[in-house]
C-alpha cells in the first residue's frame, strides 16, 4: 500500500491536469484553481522541512567543529533574523523592514553573482573556440561570422552581412534547436505517461 | 515489414487529421464548454502517441528484445563516480533548479537512485545540493534507497543531502563553495539548469572535476558542451531510466517515442512539401490556440 496509493494519487491528479487542456468551463477551471492553491500550501509546508534541513546540516557542522563552520553560524543567525524581520517587524511587503534587507543586501549580492557570468562566459568561450577538430573549425569560423554580423562593422565591411547572420540564426541554428526540442518534449511526455501509468516509480523510492 | 506497419501508422494518423475539421482562431467564449475544440488536435495527438507507447511497451512485455544505442554520457557517470572513488574523493550531484512539478526534475531523481546505488557500492561520499524544498524529501528518499539496495544502509548521511536556497543566484553561490571546499572529483548536473549552468559548470572545470550533465533546456546545453567532459542532451535524459535500468517495460517506452519521431519528421517534411505548393490547410491543423 506504501507504493499503490502514491501511484493512485499521481495518476489522478496527471489525468486531472491533462484534462485542464481540454475543459475550458468556469466551474471545472476553478476547480482547477483550487486544487493549485492546495499545491500552494503543500509547498509552505515543505520549506519547514527545507529549514528542518539547513538547521540540521548547519549545527551538524558547527558541533563538529568542521572546516568553515563560522560561516554556518553567520548562515544560521541570518536565517533567523530574516524571519524575525517577516514575521514581528511588518510583514514581508514592500516599504517594510525585511523588504528593504532584502533590496539592500540579498539584491545587490545576487546581482554581483550574474555579473560573474560575463567571465565564464569568457574563459567557457576561449576553450570552445580552439580549433582542433573539423566540427570546432566549423563552429568557431560560424561563431566569428554571427559576431561580425551583429556589429556595425559587419555591415560596413557587406551590406548583407547582417541578413547572411540572421539566416545562420533563423536557418540551421534554429532546425537544429528545433529538432533537439521535439526529442526532448517527446521524452517529457513519454516520462510524464511512464510516471502517470506506474511503470516508473523510481522516483517514489522506498523499494 | 517494419516499413509496411510505420506507413499503416502513418496513414492512421492522417485518417484522423483528415475528419477533424480544420481549426478557426476567432476569438470565442468557451466558459461555458466542456471541450475545447480548438485543441482537437492536441487531443488527437496524445491519444495517438500514448497508443503507441502502450503497444511497444505491451510488445516488450512479451519478451520481444529491443535494442537502445549507447548513450557515452550515461556509461560516463560510473567512470566518473569510479574515479572519484580512486581518488578518495566525493561526488557532487546536482538536480537542477526546478522543483518536483517539472519532468527534468523527475528524471534527474532517477538518475540520482542509480548514482546512489553506485556511490554505495564503491562506498565514496555524495553530496546533493538542492534548490527547492519539495525536492529535499524526494532526494533523500532516493539517496537512501541507493544506499539500502547497495546492502549498505548504514553508510547513508542525511547531512549530505542539503537544502541551499530557493534563489538561483544564492543556490549557484552555495554550489560553488561546495566545488571548492570539497573538490568532489565528479561532477553530475541532471535537470532543469538556466543562467547558473556555466557557473557551476565553470567552477567544476577549474577544480579539475570530472563534469557530465544533463539538460532539455537548450539554451543551457553549449555551456555544458563547452565546460563539461559528457553531456546529455535533450531527450537522453528522458531515457536515462530505460538505459540504466534495462527494464523491457521502460525500452518499450522508448521504442514508442521514437516510432512518433519518426512520424513527425514524416508530417514536417509533408507540410514542407505542401506549403511550398501553397497547400497551407494541412500545417494550420497543427496550430495550438
Amino acid at each position: 500500500m506504501r507504493r499503490e496509493i502514491p501511484i493512485a494519487i499521481c495518476f489522478l491528479a496527471g489525468i486531472f491536469y491533462t484534462l485542464e487542456l481540454f475543459i475550458p468551463h468556469r466551474q471545472v477551471l476553478s476547480i482547477f484553481e483550487t486544487v493549485r492553491q492546495w499545491a500552494q500550501i503543500l509547498i509552505a509546508f515543505a520549506y519547514v522541512l527545507a529549514i528542518a534541513n539547513i538547521l540540521r546540516v548547519n549545527f551538524h557542522a558547527i558541533q563538529k567543529n568542521q572546516r568553515d563552520w563560522p560561516y554556518k553560524v553567520v548562515l544560521i543567525v541570518s536565517l533567523f533574523f530574516m524571519i524575525t524581520l517577516g514575521i514581528f517587524f511588518g510583514g514581508i511587503g514592500e516599504g517594510t523592514i525585511f523588504d528593504w534587507v532584502y533590496y539592500h543586501a540579498q539584491y545587490p549580492l545576487q546581482s554581483t553573482m550574474f555579473a560573474l557570468l560575463a567571465f565564464f562566459i569568457a574563459s567557457a568561450a576561449f576553450r570552445a573556440f580552439r580549433i582542433r577538430t573539423l566540427e570546432a573549425a566549423l563552429l568557431a569560423v560560424t561563431a566569428v561570422l554571427v559576431m561580425i554580423g551583429r556589429v556595425p562593422v559587419g555591415e560596413e565591411l557587406w551590406n548583407n552581412f547582417p541578413d547572411f547572420t540572421e539566416w545562420i540564426m533563423n536557418v540551421p541554428q534554429l532546425a537544429g534547436k528545433r529538432a533537439i526540442m521535439i526529442g526532448a518534449a517527446l521524452g517529457a511526455i513519454s516520462t510524464a505517461l511512464k510516471v502517470l501509468t506506474g511503470l516508473e516509480r523510481t522516483y517514489l523510492g522506498g523499494e | 515489414m517494419k516499413v509496411i506497419s510505420f506507413i499503416r501508422v502513418l496513414f492512421f494518423f492522417l485518417y484522423f487529421l483528415l475528419i477533424a475539421s480544420p481549426l478557426s482562431f476567432a476569438q470565442e467564449d468557451l466558459s461555458q464548454s466542456w471541450f475545447n475544440p480548438h485543441r482537437v488536435n492536441m487531443l488527437i495527438f496524445l491519444i495517438f502517441f500514448f497508443a503507441i507507447i502502450i503497444y511497444f511497451i505491451d510488445r516488450a512485455k512479451k519478451g520481444k528484445s529491443l535494442f537502445i544505442r549507447r548513450i557515452a554520457g550515461l556509461d560516463a557517470i560510473e567512470e566518473a563516480v569510479g574515479r572519484a572513488t580512486e581518488m578518495g574523493k566525493p561526488v557532487l550531484f546536482i538536480p537542477g533548479i526546478e522543483d518536483i512539478d517539472q519532468i527534468q526534475t523527475v528524471a534527474a531523481m532517477i538518475i540520482l537512485g542509480n548514482v546512489a546505488k553506485m556511490v554505495a557500492a564503491y562506498d565514496t561520499p555524495l553530496f546533493v545540493p538542492i534548490c527547492r524544498p519539495m525536492v529535499v524529501p524526494v532526494a533523500e528518499e532516493r539517496v537512501k534507497e541507493g544506499y539500502a539496495s547497495a546492502g549498505r544502509p548504514d553508510a547513508y548521511n542525511r547531512d549530505n543531502v542539503r537544502y541551499i536556497s530557493d534563489e538561483q543566484f544564492a543556490y549557484a553561490a552555495g554550489v560553488q563553495g561546495i566545488m571548492l571546499r570539497d573538490r568532489p572529483a565528479a561532477n553530475l548536473m541532471f535537470g532543469s539548469f538556466f543562467a547558473e549552468s556555466l557557473m557551476l559548470a565553470e567552477t567544476g572545470f577549474l577544480t579539475g572535476a570530472i563534469q557530465v550533465a544533463g539538460t532539455a533546456n537548450i539554451h543551457q546545453l553549449p555551456f555544458f558542451v563547452v565546460a563539461c567532459d559528457y553531456t546529455i542532451i535533450g531527450e537522453e535524459l528522458f531515457a536515462s531510466s530505460a538505459y540504466l535500468s534495462k527494464e523491457p517495460k521502460l525500452l518499450g517506452s522508448l521504442k514508442g517515442s521514437d516510432l512518433t519521431k519518426a512520424i513527425i519528421i514524416g508530417i514536417l517534411a509533408l507540410g514542407a512539401i505542401l506549403e511550398t505548393l501553397g497547400i497551407t490547410q494541412f500545417t494550420r491543423w497543427f496550430f495550438i490556440e
